[in-house]
């Protein structure tokens, strides 16, 4: 499963390196929708530093759309699935890859966001490792469940409705969470950290596992 | 479920219903606190209960489709016809909370844990049944449709309890708690409150076998269609080689 898994993360990773979709499209996107928030909040200092957590992660939010479409179309062309299932690839495999191709990217989105909400929205952050660590099992979350929702929208004729409408709901937990963490970063002391931390946790091992049981009957007869 | 079965179960929880109205309405007293307002105490509890049932009950036939040795096309018609039902009884559980937290909390609603969760799993049912809609082979759908109601139960146990793992206003679980006791609910309240659960499950069993009937015939009727399909270019075929 993880020799797979290496195979599709590596291939995911160097067919969005050739097309620079990433790089043009999606944090360009990111960009702007965080420039759009600003605006939309006004040029209160107070207000933009208070909203900067939210502001950020709805952004990467977003960016999850476009990821996630992006890494399905890989896999939507003739004969993939079917080539895939005649070499005996492991559907898990595939999906650690895909979702693991997924978490680089929104990583990257994320510190474009992160350093951006620090320069423009005068983000404060004094404990740096609750941002690294929320950010991390955020990103597992999201890219788990965008990649498990992806693959299941991907073969329907409304897939670009329908991903939005299913995972948005589905997202809420993490963004709560990673927001309260992140808005607790900026203090030297905060409570209840542990509680979102476990959330957040138990979003990422819980849709991880279930993309692992699953991947392979979304892939069948796709 | 026979059809006869159904009838009966349709008249029980009409006859349960009406008791219900009867007994809440005119028999049992009002709250100190909450004066005519607590006889929401006979509505939305029991809605939100049948609410948790239709998704557990979706949640347990998708997981039997999904299981080779248990797929029948039957668990997949149980599991659309309970999600319907659950996206029903659990907007009504958001219409009605708010109509009992304008008067006694002063709004209509707040971004409580409890609130918010329900409405989550609302959206998130909801897109179960917009899946549903988008095309594709019988098979694909149901399995896949399957795998998003499972996916989807996840925020069910979250709504219920919310209430214990986060301050929330909106007050703890009525009588789903460990010990099963409706707190603070005592007399002929308690007896019209357990009634009024009775008659929202005959209610659910009988909305699910109705429209299980009317998904099987449905998938019954585009077979026969199928067929006769078939049957026909197949008569074309016998009379060009009549012909020639």
């Amino acid at each position: 499963m993880f020799r797979d898994a290496w195979a599709v993360f590596v291939k995911d990773l160097r067919i969005e390196a050739a097309s620079r979709v990433g790089l043009w499209q999606v944090l360009p996107f990111a960009a702007i929708a965080l420039l759009l928030f600003a605006f939309a909040l006004g040029p209160s200092h107070r207000v933009l530093a208070s909203g900067a957590a939210g502001v950020t992660w709805v952004g990467v939010v977003f960016a999850t759309f476009l990821i996630v479409g992006r890494s399905q179309s890989i896999e939507a062309g003739a004969g993939i699935a079917e080539s895939q299932r005649l070499a005996g690839v492991d559907p898990a495999g595939v999906f650690l890859g895909k979702a693991g191709a997924v978490a680089v990217q929104l990583l990257a989105v994320e510190g474009l966001l992160g350093v951006g909400a620090r320069l423009l929205l005068d983000f404060h952050c004094a404990r740096w490792w609750l941002v690294v660590v929320a950010s991390l099992l955020a990103t597992i979350g999201l890219s788990a469940a965008g990649t498990l929702y992806g693959a299941l929208v991907g073969a329907t004729r409304a897939r670009e409705t329908l991903l939005p409408m299913l995972v948005l709901p589905v997202l809420v937990p993490v963004l709560i969470a990673v927001v309260r963490l992140w808005q607790a970063s900026g203090v030297a002391e905060g409570q209840g950290l542990a509680g979102w931390l476990s959330i957040l946790g138990t979003f990422a091992v819980i849709y991880t596992a279930a993309g692992i049981l699953f991947y392979g009957q979304v892939q069948e007869h796709s | 479920m026979k059809r006869h079965r159904l009838t009966i179960t349709g008249w029980a929880a009409a006859v349960t219903l009406i008791a219900t109205a009867i007994l809440g309405i005119l028999v049992t007293p009002q709250d100190v606190t909450q004066k005519e307002y607590s006889r929401f105490l006979y509505l939305h509890p029991p809605m939100a209960w049948v609410a948790y049932l239709a998704f557990g009950v979706a949640a347990l036939s998708s997981v039997l489709y999904l299981w080779p040795r248990t797929r029948r096309e039957a668990f997949d018609h149980l599991a659309l016809a309970s999600v319907e039902a659950g996206v029903l009884f659990t907007g009504l559980v958001l219409v009605t909370g708010s109509m009992w937290a304008e008067p006694v909390w002063g709004t209509y609603w707040v971004w409580d844990a409890r609130l918010t969760a329900t409405a989550l799993m609302f959206v998130l049912f909801l897109g179960y049944l917009a899946f549903r809609r988008t095309g594709g082979t019988k098979q694909n759908i149901a399995r896949r449709s399957a795998i998003v109601a499972l996916v989807s139960f996840i925020d069910v146990p979250i709504v219920h309890f919310s209430v214990l793992w986060w301050n929330t206003l909106h007050q703890g679980p009525s009588v789903l708690t460990p010990g099963l006791s409706a707190q603070g609910v005592h007399g002929s309240m308690a007896w019209t409150m357990l009634l009024s659960f009775v008659a929202f499950t005959l209610l659910f069993c009988w909305m699910v076998g109705r429209r299980t009937a009317l998904e099987r015939l449905r998938a019954s009727a585009g077979g026969s269609e199928l067929q006769e399909a078939i049957a026909a270019r197949r008569a074309e075929g016998t009379s060009v080689e009549v012909g020639a």
